[in-house]
């Protein structure tokens, strides 16, 4: 019994780290594409001044351990843990230590009651926060977050092909205009230059899910599938000659990334679901050992 | 870049075009969506906000003995306040309105009428503009509204914005939609109806 405890305040502690890293620095490769993109607006323009502002807030945050963005938005956990483990417990301890990183400022109080009003004050209530579990026949943890704020969730987008408003078929080039009319959609809002989350195909859940999965990709790898390789990067190339800019305040940097995944779907559905991330893309993770001590980084 | 100190006049924000990057060292007030509902059915406060800016923002705000610290203030999303915006302008002649996302017609037109401009902050940099705060020099409203949704009255030095809607009827926002649906158009071809 007192391993067993001994075990859960390690987890507990573990996940209230991984919570204040994430919350408080930006990965690297994101923190690379940001500065390298920079680099294409033009000195002395709008776009230029929000990405230098951009910069100096990664830093900032970095050096105090404060969030970097006061929305700490939606909590997205996806946990890989040893199968033979009681799953009830992990949840439980996750769901204390998301309590102790509300109560230490790393994450804002952020769960609402959508008939009441009320704010839980823990960031803890119905959905939230969000658990991915999948056991796995190995001794260690793979435990990754992502933390994602209201403004861009709320101008992701879902598309049933055929949609004649975009003009847009069941086929890889009806994908494309969806996806750039997303990217329109969004202007500004979603707080850019962001990253796309895309599934082509599945239910409108499973769709939504799978383009969150996205994100947990690192900002430079490559899709395995050619065909949608080859997509991702022709809608970055694209979107970035729309004119949007960070901020919306125009210019050549609209989009960072963006990755694409596909699922089966019914033969009647064809679903196209887009998620935008914001510049203050906040995605960790890291390895546990079998007793829940941080073995490494993993972004 | 250019430079000014609040509270402004209506000379100086008339001088003001879409698309000017510009640092504002003085008074800023804070108020989102409950201030606003509040003022728009006729909630009376305790200070006057003629000639002032207010800046669309929840802040993180600490007490330090009896002093209060901001730690983190990026701007909120504007268009929520869209419904109330004007009405307030005009009734307590606000100077400029300062939030993110940009804000709709009825408040384009109420910059216009009555010499007031929006001022985009970059979202999400809520350390860079807690930074630029230099003191918080009064709070209103607070217990009736908790601390994110309360008026608190800070004192900046080069907060930085951009001009995206002002007082001669133009908005960034609605420019850079019109170009940017101009160049997927062309990307995808003429959409179908």
């Amino acid at each position: 019994m007192a391993t067993k405890k001994g075990f859960e305040v390690k987890l507990r502690e573990s996940l209230v780290e991984i919570v204040r890293k994430t919350s408080t620095e930006l990965p690297q490769d994101v923190v690379k594409a940001l500065r390298e993109n920079s680099k294409n607006e033009e000195e002395q323009s709008r776009g230029r001044y929000a990405m230098d502002i951009i910069q100096k807030n990664i830093q900032l945050a970095e050096v105090k351990s404060q969030p970097l963005c006061q929305d700490t938005g939606s909590i997205l956990f996806f946990i890989h843990y040893p199968s033979g483990l009681d799953q009830t417990v992990i949840e439980k301890t996750a769901v204390s230590a998301v309590k102790e990183a509300t109560k230490k400022g790393f994450l804002r109080q952020n769960s609402v009651d959508s008939l009441t009003g009320k704010n839980s004050g823990n960031n803890v209530g119905p959905g939230t926060p969000t658990f991915h579990f999948h056991p796995w026949n190995k001794e260690t943890f793979d435990v990754r977050l992502i933390l994602k704020g209201g403004g861009c969730e709320n101008v992701g987008a879902q598309y049933s092909l055929p949609d004649a408003r975009v003009g847009a078929g069941r086929d890889i080039e009806g994908v494309r205009k969806c996806v750039l009319d997303a990217v329109v959609q969004a202007q500004g809002k979603g707080c850019g230059p962001g990253i796309l989350g895309v599934t082509i195909g599945g239910d409108r859940a499973t769709g939504y899910l799978a383009s969150k999965e996205q994100f947990l990709r690192r900002m430079e790898d490559k899709n395995k599938d050619p065909r949608l390789a080859d997509l991702e990067k022709q809608i970055v190339q694209e979107a970035n000659t729309l004119g949007i800019g960070p901020m919306g305040f125009g210019g050549k940097t609209t989009l960072l990334g963006c990755k694409i995944t596909a699922l089966n779907r019914l033969p009647a559905s064809f679903f196209v679901s887009v998620s935008y991330m914001c510049w203050a893309y906040r995605r960790q993770g890291a390895v546990l050992s079998s007793k829940a001590e941080i073995k490494k980084w993993i972004y | 870049m250019l430079k000014l100190t609040a509270p402004f006049t209506e000379d100086k924000v008339r001088k003001l075009r879409v698309g000017d990057m510009v640092e504002i060292t003085g008074k800023l007030f804070t108020g989102r969506d409950a201030v606003h509902k509040y003022l728009h059915e006729g909630g009376t406060i305790p200070i006057s906000l003629q000639d002032q800016i207010i800046y669309h923002c929840g802040p993180v705000v600490v007490k330090k003995g009896s002093k209060w610290k901001i730690t983190a203030a990026g701007p909120t999303t504007s268009s929520r306040e869209e419904p109330y915006q004007a009405d307030i302008i005009k009734k307590f002649g606000l100077r400029a309105v300062i939030g993110k996302g940009g804000m709709g017609e009825k408040t384009r037109k109420a910059c216009q009428e009555y010499g007031c401009v929006y001022l985009h902050a970059v979202g999400g940099a809520a350390q860079v503009l807690a930074e630029v705060i230099e003191s918080v020099d009064g709070v209103y409203m607070l217990e009736k509204f908790g601390s994110p949704e309360a008026i608190w009255e800070l004192s900046v030095k080069d907060f930085p914005v951009v001009v995206t809607i002002d007082a001669h009827g133009q908005s960034l926002h609605s420019q850079i939609q019109e170009e940017s649906q101009k160049n997927l158009a062309s990307l995808v071809g003429v959409k179908k109806g």
